[in-house]
Formats: structure tokens, sequence, C-alpha cells
């Protein structure tokens, strides 16, 4: 189907059911009888099975006529698309249209205290008793689950066999006596995480996906679908003009709430597009040590946007190869953030020892400077990444394991 | 004039038209299967791929390891024959240059590719100097008369051409040591690639070109020691020597002219880089220490995976400048920033290309170091990464 055909099917169709006077739920409901809600997913699975750039012309349309789409924000997507992966016709039929309607907020539960880099190490047990399965462990990391309905939940089925073969992923329900949620302050002074602990915590039988011991198959199509997310960044948006109707407010009520842990991403990605303006303001545009770090740092841009584009033409002509792509593009934004801290740092001179509304760009420019650390943790640290590229795109072999055998036998740290 | 130039510009997917013997590249395409090389960009036409690999498949064979060390202590640094073939019947001297002018009238992605390979296979010869930095001289700034005579000679190999510029650095500030009177220059050029072979030599003198053929009297080339022996280069000196006015070397043409030379060198560069990046992998799957391949220490392969990251920025930014080029729209800062990711690139592959292979690394017998001069020559060749980076904030400036 061509662009120009489906941009004026969706204009028609908006022309014909657009009204800023319903409840969010309500007309989203209506999205989702309609197609449109998910246009990039399957036929029979709520979509129309359109191709990227068909979904970026239903996008451009929804636009245009200011009308509000699906709810897709914050680790909603996550859940959504790994459960269009490997989800039961029942779990898609449960847990896809409530996502798209906003009705419910998800979270992911895989890092632990003890086990971060080495996330197939978790130790949260799952054991099946009396026919559902009761979950006992701590979670960390977990973006807006204070705000969840429900998590994607890794956790252990099995002690007896090896590590990875142990694991089963699990659709749980956050709004249950078992399950305690705690902020968790970070060093930019924010608390955009938390800490989960659950304390025979409930999941019934037909909540977990993807099989017994299937869970890392399952968790890594969740970690590269987050990578991707890593790799293509985050924007800021620049604020929305205020239009007449309800319906703007509940979604503005909305989107704050979704995006309140990721005010600072932006900062944390480097703020290369305050680069240049910050140079000619302060004059430092005109010390040829700073124009040499700038050029390189834009160089990096560059290159990344290029060499991303590239791979993204490589995909659609048919390589699926979007973990190793996505590990690289997720370590070049780290290369860019803290080139670009750096570079930040140079422009600012002294008054990069200031902060918050005292400092440059009402604390932005403070702010990105330690926020950057967080980029190449995030999401699989760079040397995660790095295993990943140098093992998967370049074949080098592998280190050798001391984690292999029954999981139960694994030295861990001592207080896990 | 410049604009004219870029109207005749073409980006077509056609092979090159044969010359002489058909049978050797028919020979060639057949013999190619898929190649090892990378020039795997979804945005190249099948024709240019094709192209590829018959250019591929020639370095391969003409231009081996074995051969490029015979040459190094040659006084020529080329060999003839496989420069004649090249030129007459893979017609690769005149891929870039227009029909009108005897060449085949491709663009700057089809001399990539030839340049890429060259770069690869680290062919040793005048290929760069006489059809990329003469062919393109001629082009931006040649008169109608002297590119009719000399671009149709050079694209065929029948002449081999150089640029003599006192200031290789930055092209732009050439010819300010060289003096033209009545006819006659006066001065010295202290480094000019490939002068010892050349038959013509391209001046610069003050803002203009002018051609003076490499055996008229008051002309004294001298072969100087080259750090890269596959890159050789002459000290110039002209005493009284008759120059014919060629061309006007403003500014803006020579930054032209510059600009194409900068993209075919960054190309040259990367097919460098590659080739010590695949086979440093190689190299870290085979070599046993500790009882394990050195490839699985992370210790090693996380820097395999920097340099990966590195060259995949690098080489899509060379990539796109060819490519915008050839359609005319390209950023004017673009061939600089992919010369300095180029220079940078090549020069961090070839250090851990020797460390990563330890104490044979630092040896003549392998063949590491081959690339390593090239790759540092090319460092500072048409300008450092330095100067490059400079020149992208100020046309970036400029654009604003």
């Amino acid at each position: 189907m061509n662009i120009e055909a489906i941009k004026a099917e969706v204009a028609a169709w908006l022309d014909e059911n657009w009204s800023p006077d319903r409840s969010l739920v309500e007309w989203r409901t209506m999205l989702l009888d309609a197609g449109w809600a998910a246009p990039g997913w399957p036929e029979d699975c709520f979509g129309r099975g359109f191709t990227g750039e068909q979904v970026a012309a239903v996008e451009d349309v929804f636009r245009e006529k200011g009308a509000v789409g699906a709810a897709q924000v914050g680790p909603r997507r996550l859940a959504a698309e790994t459960i269009l992966v490997h989800g039961t016709a029942d779990q898609k039929q449960r847990y896809l249209p409530p996502i798209l309607t906003g009705e419910h907020a998800w979270c992911q539960l895989f890092s632990e205290p003890g086990s971060g880099s080495d996330l197939a190490g978790a130790s949260t047990k799952a054991e099946l008793t009396d026919g559902r399965w009761v979950i006992n462990g701590q979670k960390v990391w977990n973006t807006s689950a204070h705000h969840a309905d429900f998590g994607i939940l890794v956790a252990r089925s099995n002690w007896d066999l090896p590590k990875h073969q142990g694991l089963s992923y699990f659709l749980i329900d956050m709004r249950q006596p078992g399950v305690e949620v705690r902020p968790l302050k970070q060093m930019n002074g924010h608390a955009s995480f938390n800490e989960v602990f659950m304390t025979d915590a409930i999941v019934p039988q037909e909540d977990l996906m993807g099989g017994e011991g299937n869970g890392w198959a399952v968790a890594t199509t969740t970690l590269s679908i987050e990578r991707q997310g890593f790799a293509r960044g985050r924007s800021p948006r620049s604020p929305r003009e205020p239009r007449e109707g309800a319906i703007y407010e509940e979604f503005a009520r909305e989107l704050e709430v979704a995006n309140e842990p990721y005010t600072w991403y932006p900062q944390r990605e480097g703020r290369v597009d305050l680069i240049m303006p910050r140079a000619r303001e302060t004059g430092a545009i005109s010390d040829p040590s700073v124009r040499q770090e700038i050029a390189k740092l834009l160089s990096m841009q560059t290159g990344a946007k290029l060499a991303a584009a590239s791979a993204a033409a490589q995909r659609k002509s048919g390589s699926n190869e979007i973990i190793p792509a996505g590990s690289i593009g997720k370590l070049g934004a780290s290369f860019i953030a803290r080139q670009s801290a750096h570079v930040h740092t140079m422009i600012s001179g002294t008054d990069a020892m200031l902060s918050g509304a005292d400092s440059p760009e009402e604390g932005i420019v403070a702010e990105t400077l330690i926020s950057v650390p967080a980029i190449s943790i995030a999401g699989g640290t760079d040397e995660i990444q790095r295993n990943i590229i140098a093992e998967r795109v370049l074949g080098m072999p592998k280190e050798p394991r001391m984690d292999t055998g029954p999981f139960r036998d694994i030295k861990r740290n001592a207080d896990s | 004039m410049v604009e004219k130039l870029r109207g005749e510009r073409k980006l077509t997917g056609r092979l090159p038209p044969l010359r002489g013997s058909c049978t050797l590249i028919e020979e060639l395409g057949s013999r190619c299967s898929a190649m090892q090389t990378d020039f795997t960009a979804t945005d190249f036409t099948e024709d240019q791929r094709q192209f590829h690999d018959v250019v591929a498949k020639f370095l391969d064979d003409k231009s081996p390891v074995a051969a490029v060390r015979s040459l190094l202590d040659s006084k020529s640094g080329y060999d003839e024959a496989v420069w004649r073939q090249m030129c007459r019947d893979v017609g690769l001297a005149g891929i870039h240059i227009p029909e009108q002018y005897g060449g085949a009238g491709f663009g700057p992605v089809e001399l990539g590719i030839v340049c890429q390979e060259m770069g690869r296979t680290l062919y040793s010869g005048p290929y760069f100097s006489s059809a990329v930095m003469a062919g393109y001289v001629l082009l931006y700034c040649g008169g109608d008369d002297i590119k009719s005579s000399l671009l149709p000679e050079i694209a065929a190999g029948e002449r081999i051409a150089t640029v003599v510029a006192d200031n290789l650095n930055d092209l732009t500030l050439a010819g300010q040591h060289m003096t033209v009177n009545g006819g006659v220059l006066e001065g010295q050029c202290a480094i000019a690639t490939d002068a010892h072979i050349a038959d013509v030599l391209l001046v610069i003198a003050d803002d203009d070109l002018y051609l003076v053929e490499s055996d008229a009297e008051g002309v004294a080339i001298e072969q100087r020691q080259s750090l890269d022996p596959t890159r050789r280069i002459s000290k110039v000196t002209f005493t009284g020597a008759k120059a014919e006015k060629a061309g006007s070397a403003r500014a803006d043409r020579l930054n032209a002219a510059w600009d194409d030379m900068c993209i075919a060198l960054s190309l040259e560069m990367m097919g460098g880089a590659q080739r010590l990046f695949d086979t440093t992998i190689e190299y870290m799957g085979m070599r046993y220490q500790f009882g394990r391949p050195i490839g699985s220490f992370q210790g090693l392969k996380h820097r395999c995976a920097d340099l990966l990251l590195e060259l995949e920025w690098s080489r899509a930014v060379v990539q796109h400048a060819a490519f915008s080029r050839a359609v005319g729209e390209d950023e004017p800062h673009i061939a600089s920033m992919a010369k300095a990711m180029a220079s940078d690139v090549y020069m961090k592959a070839a250090k851990e290309a020797i460390q990563l292979r330890g104490g044979i690394g630092f040896t003549w017998e392998e063949d590491t170091h081959l690339w390593y001069k090239r790759a540092k020559s090319s460092e500072v060749f048409l300008g450092s990464p330095h100067l490059h980076r400079e020149r992208v904030i100020s046309l970036m400036e400029n654009a604003a």
C-alpha cells in the first residue's frame, strides 16, 4: 500500500472519528478497534503489518490533525514488544489492548543486587506451588515500578540446571500484597528507579511466558529491544502547543507521569545539541583547542548517525542482526556522551563548578556532567556491549567460563 | 566552471567502457565470487558491486604483498606492465574523468572503489599522483586546451603526471614559493609524489597552474627517502625551466580539487584500515598464549570492539562524502571530516595491528609495517587531521 493512500485513509478516518472531548481510554479503544493503535504490529495482533515508513506516515497524519495516539511511553513498550514475540494468543489478548489504551503501565524486573551485568545469574526464586508460581527475591533499577500495574519478571525456576536454562519469564501483577516498591536515589539527585521486593508474590500459571526454563531467550528479546532504544537516543522534546479539549489534559497528565523518570535522559546523552550555541555564546568557539574537540565530537555524531542509517537500510534488505547493530549503536552513544561532557566542561570553564539555577543553561549543563556516567552502564554496560560486538560481530573466541554446571554450585556474592 | 563540472558528473551504474582486451575483464568477472572485503553498503548498485569485484580481483592478482615487497627496493617503485594493463585494459586511470576527455565518465564513488582496493592491497604506483591528483587539478583548474590534450593521455596511462604543490598540507596555500616570469619558472618543491617517474609536472605557482615537461631543461628531480616506500617522494627544483600556462589555481578551484582528492584518499585509507583490522582479528583467533587464543581475552577483544566502532563511523562518513559529492549534494565540510576520521582510524588500526601481534608485529618479515607506514604517510598527506578538523569548524561556521 503506498504512502499517499495510507495518509489519505488515516486522514479520512480521523476526520470522521477524532474528537478531543472523549476520554483517553474511550478514544484509544476506538483506535484499537480500527487498527490505528499500532499499525506496525501484525494484522492478527491489533495492527496492520505496516513497515516503519508506513507507520511514520500514519504518525505524521496524527500529528497534523492533532490527534492523540496509543500509549507508547515508558517500559510498557518493552513489555508489549516482547509479548508480541513470545506471548500466547491468550496473553496477547489480555495484555496488549490495555497497554495500547494506557490503562496498564508496566515495569521491567530483571536486574538484581547480585546480578547486574551477569543478568542470567538472577537468584529470585520462582516455585510452582499449588498450581501457581510463588516468587521470592529482590529486583533493582526498576523504572516506573511505583506506577506500574504489571511487570516483566525474570526469575529462577530451577536451581539444578545450568544458569541460563533455569530461568523463566513471568508477567506479574504489581498490585498485590507480596510486592513492595521503594525508590532508589541516584548520584544526580533524581530517583528514576526503584527497588522491588517480592515476598511470596503470586503469578498464575498462565502468566508464565515462553515456557518454563526458556526465560533467558525471552529476556534476550527484551534486551535487544531496549538496546535499540539506547542507540536511537532521546531528543529533548519541545513543549507541545496547548490545545483545547479534555483529552489533551488527560494526555498531558499521562505524559508527565510517564516521562518523569526520563527528564534527565537527554542530559545523560551529553546534550550535543547545546555545544555550538554554548561555544558561540561564551566565545569558546575561537579557542583552537576547543574547536578541535568540537570537530571530533561532531564527527563522531555524524558517523553514528550515518552508520545507523546504513545499518537500518541493511536490516530492511533482509539481514536481521538486530542485537549486534544495537550494541554498536549503544557503545557509540557512550563515546559521544563522554566526549560531549568533555567539551561542555571546556566551554564552561569554572562555571562547570556550579549547579542548578546558578549554572549555565539553568542547570542543564551541570546535570549533563553528572548524568553522563549512566549512559555507559544502563541497559548493559559498555563492557558487555564490547563482548557482544567482539563475539557475535567479529566472531572472536569467548572467555573461558567459571559458571557452568548446576546453578546452585556457582560461586556468587556472599550476600545473595 | 566548477558547477559545470559538477553537472557533468554522473552517478551511473554502468561498468566503464572496455579498452583493449575485453577477455581480461570477462575473465576477471567470471572468476570473481563474493569478495570478503566489506564494501557491503546497501547504497551500491549491483553494477558498482561487480565493478568492485573486478577491481579487487585485478589487484589481488597483480599487487599481492609479494609484489609490493619486490618493489620496495626498486628505483621506480612500480611495475610498468601492471600499470599499463591497469590503464589500458581495465581503464582505471580514467574512471572519474569525463568521457569527452577520454575517461569513463564516472564519479567519486567509482573512483573510491578503486582507491579503496588500492589501499587494501597497498598498490604501489603512480595512480594517486597521476589519475587522482593531476586528474582533479586539471579538471578543476586546467584550461580547455590542456584538458583536451593531457587528460586523455592521463586516462589512458600513456603519460604519468603529478602535481607539484609547495604546500601539501594546505593546498590552497601552495604556489607561494614558485615564481614565473616570462614563461620561465623558478622555485623548489620539497615534496612531490611520484615526480621521479612523471612525464609531466603540473606546477602551482602563485595563483596559476603551469605545465612543465619533466625532462625539460632547468628541471631537477631528485628522489628522496620516503617513510612509506610505496608512496615515492621527490624534491623538484626549477631553475629557469620553461613553463606553459595551463590554467588558474584560484583558491576556490583548488579547494574543490582538494576535496575530491581527500575523499579519494580517505577511501584508500579505509581500504587499508579494514585490511589491517581483518588480518588482526584473524591472527587473534590463531595465536595461543596461556592455553587460549589471545582473542578470548577481554582486555584485547574490547579494544577490537572499540576499533570496529570507529571503523564503522569513519566508513559511514567517508562513503557518505563520496556519494553526496557524486550528486553535488555534499556539505562543504564533509570531505575534511572524512579525511580527519579516516586518518585517525587508519593510524589507530595500524598501531593496534602491531601491538596486538606483539613482537612479530615489529618485524620486517611480517607485513603489517607496510600498511603502518602507508597509514602514517596518509595521515599527513593532503592535510593533517588537525588541519582538517579546523577546516570542518571553519566551513560549518561559514555555512551557518
